[in-house]
């Protein structure tokens, strides 16, 4: 919970890890993408604050004192939802599972959300032990890493046939939300990998599964904002463009803010620290306090209380059916001007759109 | 005699195609030199280790070309350092092997694709670039649906979009309209025209942003300075 100027802002952080990058996790003969992998991702803690970097053997792996004080202690967030990904090509017991991230949550009820993953190459082996996982865990959620490497294969899409079946065994498990991540590769090399156009085709035909772009498809946030247009059911993550733009890049930063505004709108935004690159802290302070910089984008969507407040907690409370304590939910005479700059936002695109 | 500027100007044509900025600009030519009997030498580097390959292959190639035909180069030596496909990138443009041949298996097509869908995106985020001020000064949209390429006051912008036309084989002389679709070349009509400049904004704002993160994590890894361009950002 973070209170600022009278308000109470319920945070829900939707998009972070619990990983083991140390060096006795690095797989023989692979070492050099563990260690590629991790410094990469240090690199980007390194677009946040300075007093916020750590020196990479912390980043190697956090203890679970670190973590409960950065994100719930000092960080302000009420429930976490924890986003694994494997990588078990280059970490031999997994970079994120859901059994390392399962066993956290189960000695902090009601602060974890423990969304599992799939793998389409996996077949009928991955199918049952996605089956396995939420009934083990709960899960209610997917985090999906469409560029994770598995033996030979660089990547895969969300619209192969095969990732149709994991789709639709998903849904028949009750998985609600679907979180999408692109990365650098793909197959066949000479596409784009982080082409979002696969996510398209996968929401429209499982209309009742949402499906949240992580990063919101960065590098190809125009792509994805095109896309989440078009699709009722496609949310923007914004894992990384806070932690990577609000403070290394202030001026893009409120633009890709105004443009998603725009374009996906602040019912369809979640907020997400992608702890631990980036600590939670403040990004949450910073969301609060934002507004645009100046005059040069009067032409965006105007922020008001009630934007942060479905940013930061309420838009991914709806999609994981989490309890919103009393207080931190928006004032009717708030809702209603959101509705009202909802319905001219619809009217301003069909006037685009003529 | 040829020198490492001769070099360094023949790489400032060679782009990012995904940034659409010179390698020189965004700090990835980590060195430069040419030896006495016209061996050149480039070291290039990039943001990550993990920087997409297609793209990563494109430049070295591209580099490979430009520096080959710089007057008094004999060989080209293009090396990208510390990245997870140096060895296949590297290999391959040395051998002149296409994309295909140098991730055996992994590519099914070379890069014109690629390229090209990357050149359109320059397209409709050039057009903002030319597009914004002109309606900042008092210019309406309407007003831009008739302007001609020429009618617009010279800027290296407008030179950057029309070089960009151009290269996809759009329309790109004076007299061509201002404002055209970036597949089909076609003037973009009146009714059609907020929407293609709502789409240009946005496309200018992901690639700049995305070109932001980009720098910013070369300097994290490179320890390189901070850039002018970067200030604004």
């Amino acid at each position: 919970m973070y209170e600022k100027d009278g308000e109470q802002y319920f945070v829900v952080d939707s998009h972070m890890h619990y990983w083991d990058a140390s060096p006795e996790n690095w797989v023989a003969g692979h070492e050099q993408y563990a260690k590629g992998w991790i410094e990469c991702f240090h690199a980007y803690m390194g677009l946040g604050p300075a007093e916020t970097h750590w020196p990479i053997e912390k980043f190697y792996k956090i203890s679970e004192e670190t973590l409960m004080k950065d994100v719930f202690e000092d960080g302000y967030v009420d429930v976490a939802v924890f986003q694994p990904t494997y990588l078990k090509e280059w970490y031999a017991g997994g970079f994120n599972t859901t059994e390392q991230n399962g066993a956290l949550a189960e000695k902090h009820p009601d602060r974890f959300v423990v969304n599992t993953r799939w793998d389409p190459r996996e077949g009928d082996q991955g199918l049952e032990q996605l089956e396995a996982d939420v009934a083990r865990w709960g899960s209610k959620g997917v985090k999906l890493y469409t560029a994770e490497w598995r033996g030979e294969s660089r990547g895969w899409k969300l619209s192969d046939p095969e990732a149709y079946r994991f789709l639709q065994k998903s849904q028949e498990l009750g998985i609600k939300n679907v979180h999408v991540h692109k990365g650098p590769t793909i197959w066949p090399l000479d596409k784009d990998a982080f082409d979002v156009s696969d996510v398209d085709h996968a929401a429209t035909d499982f209309p009742e599964l949402n499906f949240i772009v992580e990063h919101v498809g960065l590098p190809r946030i125009e792509d994805f904002c095109f896309m989440a247009t078009q699709e009722p059911n496609v949310y923007a993550g914004l894992s990384v463009v806070t932690g990577g733009l609000m403070h290394a890049r202030p001026k893009f930063f409120a633009k890709v803010m105004g443009e998603l505004l725009f374009w996906v709108g602040e019912d369809k935004m979640t907020f997400g620290s992608d702890y631990s690159i980036w600590e939670p802290k403040w990004q949450v302070e910073g969301l609060v306090d934002w507004n645009y910089p100046s005059e040069e984008f009067s032409d965006y969507p105007e922020v008001t209380t009630a934007t942060k407040k479905k940013i930061l907690g309420l838009n991914a409370a709806k999609l994981y059916d989490l309890e919103v304590p009393s207080g931190c939910g928006i004032d009717e005479g708030a809702e209603a001007a959101a509705a009202r700059d909802d319905a001219q936002l619809v009217e301003d695109k069909a006037g685009a759109a003529v | 005699m040829t020198d490492a500027a001769h070099l360094l100007a023949a790489l400032d044509e060679v782009r990012d195609p995904e940034l659409d900025e010179p390698v020189t600009d965004l700090g990835f030519v980590a060195s430069c030199t040419v030896s006495a009997d016209g061996v050149a030498d480039v070291r290039l580097r990039l943001p990550t280790y993990f920087c997409a390959p297609n793209f990563a292959f494109l430049m070295v190639a591209d580099a490979y070309d430009a520096v080959s035909a710089v007057a008094g180069v004999r060989r080209a030596e293009i090396v990208l350092e510390d990245h997870f496909a140096s060895t296949a990138i590297n290999g391959g443009v040395a051998a002149r092997s296409g994309f295909v041949e140098s991730f055996e298996g992994l590519a099914a097509a070379e890069l014109d694709d690629l390229r090209r869908d990357f050149l359109r995106k320059a397209v409709l985020a050039g057009t903002d670039r030319v597009c914004r001020p002109l309606l900042a000064a008092g210019r309406t949209t309407d007003d831009l649906a008739g302007l001609r390429l020429g009618d617009v006051p010279p800027s290296t912008d407008r030179e950057r979009l029309r070089a960009r036309r151009a290269e996809l084989g759009l329309p790109a002389g004076d007299e061509a309209p201002l404002l055209v679709d970036a597949v089909s070349g076609e003037q973009v009509g009146t009714e059609a025209l907020p929407l293609h400049l709502r789409r240009a904004r946005l496309t200018r704002v992901s690639v700049e942003a995305n070109s932001g993160v980009c720098r910013g994590m070369l300097r994290q890894r490179y320890g390189t300075p901070m850039t002018d361009v970067e200030e604004d950002r």
